[in-house]
């Protein structure tokens, strides 16, 4: 029993890295996805920019936590740009936006290794380990997972408390409709845009000090959103916990069994099979139980 | 949108002798494609001669690079018939490109001589085809929407990156040959078409002539596809797949088949260009390498095959030159490139040149056929 509770506990801890990295990575997605509709594949790049923003706010001597401020903030005002630039001249060409922000994507990734080089001085993980039996865990990274679930909690808070969430929700379900009753969408697209442009860039800003910055970094991020953002469908929150969970445990099983490349293997081979069964994701079985319900 | 493929051209001409070249017209034009008039045709005749003679006006290094850039528009053409013909918006060719050229990598360096470059070009293409038919039947038969076959099509993409990325030791070997990490599998023997010593190795001004006559025999059994029933159904599906579908027409079983050939074709144009750099690199499942066919058959014109080739040419040209002068900024002029097309131009370049046409033959001396 001794030997077995680190090897249980290290699942554990396993299972809460991952949920982590996979709802923070995908939740900016997720929101501009649900929402509008848009996948954005500069996605990666946005977290990008958060960490960059962060980096060099830190080096230039601000302390951690206000390096990570500026690193959404510069993030969530690139994105603000980019919306009234770009995406908003793309809405209900859904496909094309898919591509001009791959454009867009691939201008960054070389913009910034043109401005910076080829990446910038790394920050150092902070805070320590924890030790257990004969393993030891960053407090960082599990810190990292509690911050997922407060992200959760308070995109929670802001869809059913705020004024701004009732009115998000309402775009949702009838675009004409809301408008007709006064909402003004296209700033209300805008809004959503910067919204999951910061989330971006909080996730690059808490990833800043556990990762090597390069330019290319954002494509780290991008299969755990992808696969997230399939598996819980358009339904931010619900859909996008659930997916969490399903694809933590499984990523997290594998990994530890057979390493961290068959993890993600696992992440991939999981969301093809689901879409066979769920085409619309967690999102869509919700939906199912709901009208069977009803 | 819909106008634009059904107006213009009659799909045959009904007071024209029934010979057997009416018939091969009949087969090769229709609304589906760009040119079906008779100017087009003997331009098509001189540019297909002009590319017979090119190796005798230059020398071997102009040929193998030019050889190089056509070899390119298997990949643009693959991606040409899944995503501007049937409207399945493939992220992942590139996976299909770059699983055939490993494939022919393995087996043709573990089966020596010209018998293993054939056994590897056969296996390589059906593996891809492979490959295409069981992620698109996952896809197709799962009824995802279009974002989500772009997203998976990506990620499969991108984790094949990292799988190939990782396969540097010993141990990442099939047989004799060697993954090789992000070094890449080298020593890819070049393509040899025969058997024993009567083989002729396909390696610079053969390879041309192999590129060129594949890519014509693939570009006209492309014409003849796309513009036959099946080719309108595929064009249906694109414009309102839930009406084709109201029709009767099984449209995910033509998006399986259509999706899987283009898998084949990608997987082709994989094989050539391995066997003509002896070389391939997990770089071929990249975020940068998985974007250039996009923003080939985007800029040259998605829904019209000869788009889909001439944009590639045009743009791996120009991608070329630009790594010579633009160095660094090379890349962010592409990506610069695609927001442009996309913004200004959605239908491409091609399309518009060829509606201008007639207006810029009738202003030479003698007037033009205008189709």
């Amino acid at each position: 029993m001794t030997a077995l509770l680190p090897q249980v506990l290290n699942l554990l801890l396993q299972f809460l890295d991952s949920f982590g990295f996979l709802i923070l990575s995908a939740v900016g997605l997720a929101i501009i996805f649900g929402m509008m509709g848009v996948i954005n594949l500069a996605h990666g790049e946005f977290i990008t920019v958060g960490a960059y923003g962060t980096a060099l706010s830190y080096h230039a001597g601000l302390p951690l936590v206000a390096a990570m401020v500026v690193g959404v903030a510069t993030t969530t005002v690139f994105g603000l740009i980019l919306e009234f630039t770009v995406v908003r001249r793309l809405y209900g060409r859904l496909l094309d936006s898919m591509v001009a922000t791959w454009g867009i994507s691939l201008i960054m990734i070389q913009g910034l290794r043109v401005v910076f080089g080829s990446s910038l001085d790394s920050i150092g993980t902070p805070l320590g380990n924890i030790q257990y039996g004969t393993f030891s865990y960053s407090t960082y990274r599990l810190l990292l997972a509690g911050a997922s679930l407060a992200l959760l909690g308070a995109l929670y808070w802001m869809f059913t408390a705020t004024e701004f969430g009732t009115r998000a929700r309402a775009t949702i379900q009838d675009e004409e409709m809301s408008r007709a009753l006064g909402v003004d969408t296209n700033r209300m697209y805008l809004l959503t845009f910067g919204i999951g442009s910061a989330l971006a860039g909080l996730t690059g800003a808490l990833y800043a000090p556990t990762m090597t910055i390069v330019p290319g970094m954002g494509s780290t991020f991008l299969v755990e959103a992808f696969v997230t953002v399939v598996v819980g469908g358009a339904s931010v929150l619900v859909g996008t916990t659930g997916a969490g969970v399903l694809l933590g445990a499984i990523n997290a099983l594998f990994s530890n069994l057979f390493g961290t490349f068959a993890g993600r293997m696992a992440l991939l081979v999981t969301t093809i099979l689901i879409i066979r069964i769920l085409p619309q994701g967690i999102t869509g079985l919700l939906n199912q139980i709901r009208e069977e319900e009803a | 949108m819909a106008s634009e493929t059904t107006t213009g051209v009659e799909r045959s001409t009904a007071d024209a002798p029934d010979g057997p070249l009416t018939r091969v017209r009949d087969a090769l034009e229709g609304p589906n494609t760009l040119g079906n008039s008779r100017a087009f045709w003997a331009a098509f005749v001189a540019l297909v001669g002009f590319l017979f003679v090119y190796p005798m006006l230059r020398s071997t290094y102009y040929v193998n690079n030019t050889a190089f850039l056509l070899a390119s528009a298997f990949l643009g053409l693959s991606l040409c018939l899944v995503w501007g013909y049937a409207g399945i918006f493939s992220f992942g060719q590139v996976a299909f490109y770059g699983v055939a050229g490993y494939t022919f990598g393995v087996v043709s360096i573990n089966i020596t001589g010209p018998l293993g470059t054939v056994a590897g070009l056969t296996v390589g293409v059906l593996v891809a085809a492979g490959f295409a038919f069981v992620i698109g039947y996952f896809m197709f038969y799962g009824g995802v929407s279009d974002v989500y076959v772009a997203i998976i099509t990506l990620a499969v993409t991108l984790v094949l990156n990292t799988f190939m990325g990782q396969t540097a030791g010993e141990q990442w070997a099939v047989g004799t040959a060697r993954l090789g990490g992000f070094n890449g599998m080298t020593e890819i023997p070049s393509l040899a078409l025969g058997i024993g010593d009567t083989a002729i190795r396909v390696a610079d001004v053969p390879f041309y002539y192999f590129v060129v006559g594949t890519l014509l025999v693939t570009y006209l059994g492309l014409r003849v596809l796309v513009n036959s029933d099946l080719g309108y159904v595929m064009v249906g599906i694109r414009e309102n797949e839930e009406r084709t579908e109201l029709f009767g027409y099984d449209t995910r079983r033509v998006k399986l088949g259509t999706f899987t050939l283009g898998g084949a074709l990608a997987g082709f144009g994989g094989i050539v260009y391995a066997s003509w750099g002896n070389y391939i690199d997990p770089s071929v499942f990249g975020l940068t390498f998985a974007a250039l066919p996009i923003i080939w058959v985007a800029t040259g014109g998605r829904k019209w095959l000869s788009g889909a080739i001439i944009g590639t040419f045009v743009v791996t040209f120009i991608s070329q030159k630009l790594s010579v002068f633009g160095g660094q900024f090379s890349q962010i002029i592409l990506g610069a490139l695609l927001l442009i097309v996309i913004l200004g131009l959605p239908e491409g370049f091609v399309p518009q040149i060829h509606a201008r046409l007639p207006w810029l033959l009738n202003r030479l001396p003698g007037g033009g056929d205008s189709s």
